[in-house]
């Protein structure tokens, strides 16, 4: 009897010390994440505000479609915000990994495109056995994305160019010679757009878990390189370069790194995951590119998402889930009429409140400073 | 020949009056690259009133006028955005811009199709002068530039000239230069950093918002959610022109002559018979410019103090 009870309370003590240890942990989380939070919350209840004034009878209802997202529409919903988790998961690493090395790369639409292209290219003219023709069609696609980042990324180590101007001018030539080349290739002229890859091209679908979505194993590759984009920065003696001359160009390169090397090595395999991106989205069959010049929506994404995860490797995931649930939300919300831009509208503002959350907690704490020392004149004042 | 340089004027005029919004706000030292948006949004605002204004039976030019004038007032209010995050708060002004540029064409599509019922915005009147009395019959000159052309080709000029003589003749104009290159150094002399970045900012959004309803007026009768890239276009224009508005003139009918080219070389002997696809034309002006970045930029004249956030407490 005694020895049971004793047991017991050994197992009472682990219990809520385990809990505590937990609770801690997901406290730590949370302080980490609170920013983010803060953004989607603001961000969503705007959105609501802007709803309620077009449609009040049926804004309730869209809030609700809005949070479900994809989760409202069983398997088949989950596997469709999976699909569209993909290429903005990548894009979102892309601009991560710009981002901690200090540099900014909006160039994400064209390393894309040309990655994208890459992968029709091969999809639809080379002939290969199964599984040999999307490998290559997903690593040729990656090292267009790769050389297609290199352009701004040597310009700005060579000669100081700002890689933000340079990734603009390379988005529209990237979109544009991939049209050219789409007419000259690929074209189909009936529909206006590329022609279907082959089937061998086309990436594994992941079973029939998730009904007649088009998720395709890409969203497992988007997860993997995530956890090694993460692996590289924490343990890579590589990573802590590039984190370095990100965090001090000066002092990197008086530690003896080639901070040159470091700013075009980074903006290499940024453009490397866009073109990835591309080349995964585009190598499923019935996926074409068309041949208006608009720059690919999902390469600006990636800008959101890295916002959302903090600028982190593995925050682009949930990020990049996050905002492919919401967009699941807005395709579904269109029955309570209202246009599925309302998904982007709220996500505008949750990146410009993420954009100006350092200044709201600068001003706030400068706020309670002023408090603080009002009240410490006036204990000074009573002494 | 004549009619391709007229053609032209429609491309050159929005690229040039936007540019040189571009101009005003980085001169001060703020990066604008929600030009995209800022001339979205005024586009979108400036022509549904000229759709309702034109019902009311006024005169179309005044109808234009007003419309022009509403475009830039939105492009204001909604540069008010960007001027808040980057300058009171500290924002990272490529961020902040961005999400202008997200938010436009949403806002429009939403919107258009909430109350007018579809995406587009049409527009039935048109804006061309025929012949201007008397200087249209000036030969050669006359038809280049005074027959056949639009109200907003003399304000693009007039635009061009006020804001050169504005920033270099000018003592705010010298107080926003000095701002973009050293806000210290303008901050010590007594010069409200924070007020000449607002003025500068908000002046970019007026331009671009003007010249978002100039671009769509002119080149087509609906607004269909885009300006067509024009935005980063004059992005592009302002830094081949290397910040100063002589070569902004140039780069702005540089872009704007082969924007035109690309659409209309099938019709020039010369160009058709080398048989080059339309992007090629399309593609010039961006690889050209990525040139001159390339090799030129050690002799850049971009302001100093360009995208960085003023903090006074550091000074």
């Amino acid at each position: 009897m005694l020895k049971l009870k004793q047991v017991l309370d050994k197992i009472k003590t682990f219990i809520t010390k385990a809990s505590l240890v937990i609770w801690k942990y997901i406290k730590k989380v949370f302080f980490v994440i609170k920013p983010s939070l803060l953004a989607i919350g603001i961000g969503i209840t705007l959105g609501f505000f802007v709803m309620l004034i077009f449609n009040p009878s049926g804004a309730f209802p869209g809030l609700i479609k809005i949070i479900l997202g994809g989760l409202q529409q069983g398997m088949k919903g989950i596997g469709d915000v999976l699909y569209q988790a993909t290429p903005i998961i990548l894009t979102g690493l892309a601009v991560v990994i710009a981002f901690k090395t200090g540099l900014f790369n909006i160039g994400a639409p064209g390393q894309m495109i040309v990655g994208a292209y890459t992968a029709i290219h091969i999809g639809v003219l080379w002939t290969l056995p199964a599984p040999l023709h999307w490998i290559v069609s997903l690593i040729l696609g990656t090292l267009a994305g790769a050389i297609w980042g290199a352009i701004p990324g040597i310009l700005k180590a060579i000669s100081n160019t700002n890689e933000v101007i340079v990734s603009i001018l390379t988005n529209y030539i990237g979109t544009l010679l991939v049209v050219m080349l789409i007419k000259k290739n690929v074209y189909n002229f009936a529909y206006a757009k590329s022609l279907n890859i082959k089937a061998t091209a086309a990436l594994p679908r992941i079973g029939n878990i998730f009904g007649s979505s088009a998720v395709t194993i890409g969203i497992l590759i988007a997860i993997v390189m995530a956890i090694i984009i993460h692996y590289i920065f924490k343990k890579t003696t590589l990573g802590y370069e590039l984190q370095a001359s990100g965090f001090n160009k000066e002092a990197s390169k008086y530690a003896g790194m080639n901070s040159k090397k470091n700013i075009i090595t980074a903006m290499v395999i940024s453009g490397a995951m866009a073109g990835l991106a591309g080349a995964i989205q585009y190598s499923i069959v019935g996926n074409n590119l068309g041949t208006t010049i608009d720059l690919l929506g999902a390469g600006f994404d990636g800008i959101s998402v890295a916002l959302l995860g903090l600028g982190e490797p593995i925050g682009t995931i949930f990020a990049g889930l996050f905002l492919s649930n919401v967009r699941q939300g807005g395709f579904y919300m269109q029955i309570n009429g209202f246009p599925p831009q309302i998904i982007d509208i709220i996500i505008s503002i949750i990146v410009y409140v993420t954009s100006i959350s350092a200044g709201i907690t600068f001003a706030l704490r400068k706020r309670k400073m002023a408090r603080e020392n009002k009240l410490k004149l006036k204990e000074e004042e009573n002494d | 020949m004549i009619n391709i340089i007229q053609l032209s004027f429609v491309s050159i005029i929005p690229l040039l009056i936007v540019a040189l919004g571009g101009l005003m706000s980085e001169k001060s030292g703020v990066t604008n690259i929600a030009l995209e948006g800022i001339m979205l949004m005024g586009a979108f605002i400036g022509i549904w009133a000229i759709q309702i204004l034109e019902k009311t039976g006024m005169n179309v030019q005044l109808v234009y006028l007003l419309g022009i004038l509403i475009g830039g007032v939105v492009g204001i209010i909604f540069s008010f955005f960007h001027a808040f995050a980057s300058i009171n708060m500290k924002a990272d002004q490529i961020i902040s811009a961005t999400a202008l540029n997200l938010f436009a064409p949403a806002f429009a599509i939403f919107t258009a199709r909430s109350i007018i019922g579809g995406q587009q915005v049409q527009f039935n009147s048109v804006f061309r002068i025929n012949k201007i009395p008397l200087l249209g019959d000036i030969p050669i000159i006359g038809e280049i530039f005074f027959s056949k052309t639009y109200i907003s080709f003399y304000i693009g000029i007039l635009l061009l000239i006020i804001v050169w003589i504005f920033l270099y003749k000018t003592k705010t104009g010298l107080r926003i230069r000095a701002t973009g290159e050293n806000p210290s150094a303008a901050d010590s002399l007594g010069v409200n950093i924070y007020k000449i970045r607002y003025f500068s900012v908000l002046s970019s959004g007026f331009l671009a918002g003007m010249g978002g309803v100039i671009f769509v007026a002119t080149t087509s009768s609906r607004f269909d959610a885009t300006v067509a890239g024009f935005g980063f276009l004059s992005l592009a224009v302002l830094i081949f022109g290397n910040w100063q508005p002589g070569r902004i003139l140039f780069a702005a009918v540089f872009f704007g002559f082969f924007r035109t080219i690309s659409s209309a070389y099938s019709s020039i002997p010369f160009l058709s018979n080398l048989k080059l696809p339309r992007e090629v034309y399309q593609m010039l002006p961006y690889i050209i410019t990525l040139i001159v970045l390339a090799f030129f930029s050690k002799s850049s004249r971009a302001p100093k103090a360009i995208g960085e956030v003023y903090d006074q407490g550091k000074r």
